[in-house]
């Protein structure tokens, strides 16, 4: 896969069609890349790779990048190009300006996963036929690559490119049997109390770091409401603990409807807070409320809270569920 | 040195928990270690070290200083500060023990932070030697020993139990007060257990990660590089890797508007953030790339400068496992000893 990148990179900056390419550089180990602007063929070849750590959802790189010089190349796996779209919709990156080149996806990879398992010290990991040969300092370990998959990517939504110019791999699917709503509905089966003691319990390991708000597609304000000082509710970290949950809870109103459940914000948590759920809560309230809907499938559908139509639910109607 | 055997860890814990709060790495809901007061049947985290640093109990992330209150025209200024009780924090790795005296740096000169200080006396600090490190450790960059860890009182592993060694006053103190658990023995497991870590430790890929192209005296040097633009590029400006850092400094001051009065509390701020520092006359570092070399160049420039050489990093890997786009100092370090331009 990389090669095949890479190579497709080489000649679309050779013959002009883009003068940038937006991918990943190498890391210290074999897992920590970093998202990256390439200028130059030299640049590329020395430090261009992919492999199953490269998790990283590339789409909101491209709000700043597109409005560079020229055009500019990107990688964007299928959940990616959900985000991509979204991004066009509203208006946040100038299409014409980014070259997309779909790359399958078979799921990445969780080192947290990894780590769990116990190994430590990694130098190496070999990956091939579905295995991971991790090389340690402590000895070495094989493990099934699919023990190693990120949660996310257990309950991918879609195989399918929404938006490409051209493909590497294979194109799939929308998976119609994801079960990403089984957690959801195990917090809906709960009662009140169990519910507000589930997430006070999980949000009470917030740092506040920010880490889920400045990775997250759907949240592109030029300068967050949290971080005015004039808006009345900039804070860095909370008084009290029910602020911090207000923080989670406004971000996902903000969110909802335009969130694409691309499950970066639950990725990049350094204290693994579930904060999918609550977007995915949205996610199935629009879908039960307002018809089925998928933020960013195409750019050009009415958002279900943009839209009005008579038969909607009154607010007495509620979700009460 | 003294040994304690294997099966009386957990009466020592009961015997301190006796008389002080006690803190240790415990498991958390998450599988991740974090500090947690001990009590009967808590149970000590067998991991490297926690997800957030050890920095949290002196330099906590909220902090109330005082309170103001209103009444017509008179106003009030409660000091809220409590008398803080005696406390140890047990299982502490070396690179935090080290971030305490990059804090003691700041927070114990002219003017001494009375906050910070009267924590930082009324806590014990009980090191635990690494028995192994992982692939982000790289302590011994700055010559921290994870081998030999200071704090009050340092406890290695060996075979069929702990060895611990008593570093300071309070740590005899606090050895004496629990004689009854421990037995003599000599220093031969423990040196044995250090040649070991520190055999693995020089196998690790960043063991020979050095200081090289940063330090004192470098400012300019450093702060001209053209690297920063191509380093800085892909950071989001969350402040992750300043929030799990142990040796991260900054805080805000702030006034929180409680209906009836003010209260006025700091908490944590990073250089990584679009509000930091700003001032009337505005925001001092415009965009990203100032505000991520802000924070590389303290640790690795400033800080040297005004402290002996002495970095502002431990080592400790934290930012290493926890950047959402893994950019870190260690990144930052090889490219700047490059001279490259990469
Ligand atoms: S990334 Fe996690 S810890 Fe950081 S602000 Fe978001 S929820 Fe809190
Ligand atoms: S370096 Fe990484 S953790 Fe730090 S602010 Fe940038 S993106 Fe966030
Ligand atoms: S900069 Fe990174 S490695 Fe250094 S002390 Fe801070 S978190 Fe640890
Ligand atoms: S950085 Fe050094 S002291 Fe800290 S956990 Fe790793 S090996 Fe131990």
């Amino acid at each position: 896969m990389q090669e095949m990148m890479e190579k497709r990179a080489l000649e679309l900056l050779a013959d002009g069609t883009v003068n940038r390419v937006l991918g990943w550089s190498v890391g210290e180990f074999p897992y920590d890349m970093t998202p990256a602007v390439f200028r130059s063929a030299e640049d590329l070849k020395d430090r261009f790779v992919y492999n199953d750590f490269c998790g990283a959802n590339l789409s909101k790189y491209l709000i700043k990048e597109s409005k560079g010089e020229g055009k500019i190349l990107v990688f964007l796996k299928p959940c990616d190009t959900y985000s991509f779209n979204q991004l066009i919709a509203e208006h946040r990156i100038k299409r014409e300006n980014v070259y997309v080149i779909g790359i399958e996806c078979y799921g990445k990879a969780d080192l947290e996963k990894l780590k769990a398992m116990g190994l430590s010290g990694i130098t190496g990991i070999q990956m091939k036929n579905g295995e991971y040969v991790v090389e340690t300092v402590y000895g070495n370990k094989t493990v099934k690559a699919s023990d190693a998959t990120a949660e996310r990517c257990l309950s991918c939504k879609s195989k399918k490119h929404v938006v490409f110019d051209e493909l590497i791999g294979e194109d799939g699917d929308v998976v119609e049997d994801c079960n990403r709503f089984d957690m959801v509905e195990k917090l809906e089966a709960m009662t009140p109390d169990e519910r507000f003691a589930f997430w006070r319990g999980e949000l009470s390991r917030c740092i506040r770091c920010n880490a889920c708000r400045n990775v997250c597609p759907a949240c592109s304000c030029e300068q967050c409401v949290f971080d005015n000082p004039n808006s009345g509710v900039a804070q860095k970290a909370a008084v009290n603990s029910f602020e911090e949950n207000m923080f989670h809870i406004i971000r996902a109103f903000h969110v909802a409807g335009r969130c694409t459940d691309c499950g970066e914000c639950s990725r990049v948590c350094p204290q693994h807070i579930p904060l999918h759920l609550l977007n995915r809560k949205f996610i199935k309230d629009m879908n039960e409320f307002y018809g089925e809907y998928q933020a960013g499938a195409d750019p050009d559908a009415r958002p279900p809270l943009g839209t009005y139509t008579k038969g909607d639910r009154e607010p007495n109607e509620g979700g009460n569920k | 040195m003294k040994k304690l055997s294997l099966a009386k860890l957990y009466d020592f814990f009961a015997a301190i928990a006796a008389k002080e709060a006690l803190y240790l790495p415990v498991n958390n809901e998450v599988g991740k270690a974090e500090y947690k007061r001990w009590s009967e049947g808590v149970e000590l985290s067998h991991q490297l070290n926690t997800l957030r640093s050890a920095k949290d109990f002196f330099f906590p992330q909220t902090e109330n200083l005082m309170e103001f209150k209103m009444e017509g025209k008179k106003i009030d200024i409660i000091d809220t500060r409590e008398a803080c009780d005696d406390f140890v924090i047990f299982g502490v790795r070396a690179c935090d023990a080290a971030s305490f005296d990059i804090l003691d740096r700041v927070y114990l000169v002219d003017p001494v932070d009375s906050y910070y200080k009267n924590r930082r006396e009324h806590g014990t600090v009980i090191t635990h030697a690494c028995g192994k490190p992982a692939e982000t450790c790289f302590c011994g960059t700055f010559g921290i020993d994870a081998a030999d860890p200071k704090g009050d009182i340092t406890v290695w592993d060996v075979e069929d139990g702990y060895v611990f060694r008593a570093n300071t006053e309070k740590g005899e103190k606090l050895m004496a007060a629990t004689a009854d658990l421990f037995e003599d023995t000599d220093d031969k497991a423990v040196k044995a257990e250090q040649d070991k870590v520190r055999e693995i430790l020089a196998k690790m890929p960043l063991a020979d990660l050095t200081t090289e192209g940063v330090g004192a005296g470098l400012t300019k040097e450093v702060f001209d590089r053209p690297e920063w633009a191509s380093l800085s590029e892909s950071c989001l400006g969350c402040g992750t890797c300043t929030f799990v850092c142990p040796t991260c400094q900054c805080y805000d001051i702030r006034d929180f508007d409680t209906g009836h009065g003010i209260q006025r509390f700091r908490c944590w701020d990073s250089c990584m953030y679009s509000d930091f520092t700003k001032m009337s006359a505005g925001q001092p570092r415009p965009t990203q790339l100032e505000r991520f070399r802000q924070r590389f160049m303290h640790k690795l420039v400033y800080f040297p400068d005004n402290n002996d050489g002495v970095f502002g990093c431990v080592g400790c890997g934290r930012c290493l496992s926890r950047c959402p786009i893994s950019m870190n100092i260690v990144k930052v370090m090889k490219t700047l000893a490059k001279g490259g331009n990469k």
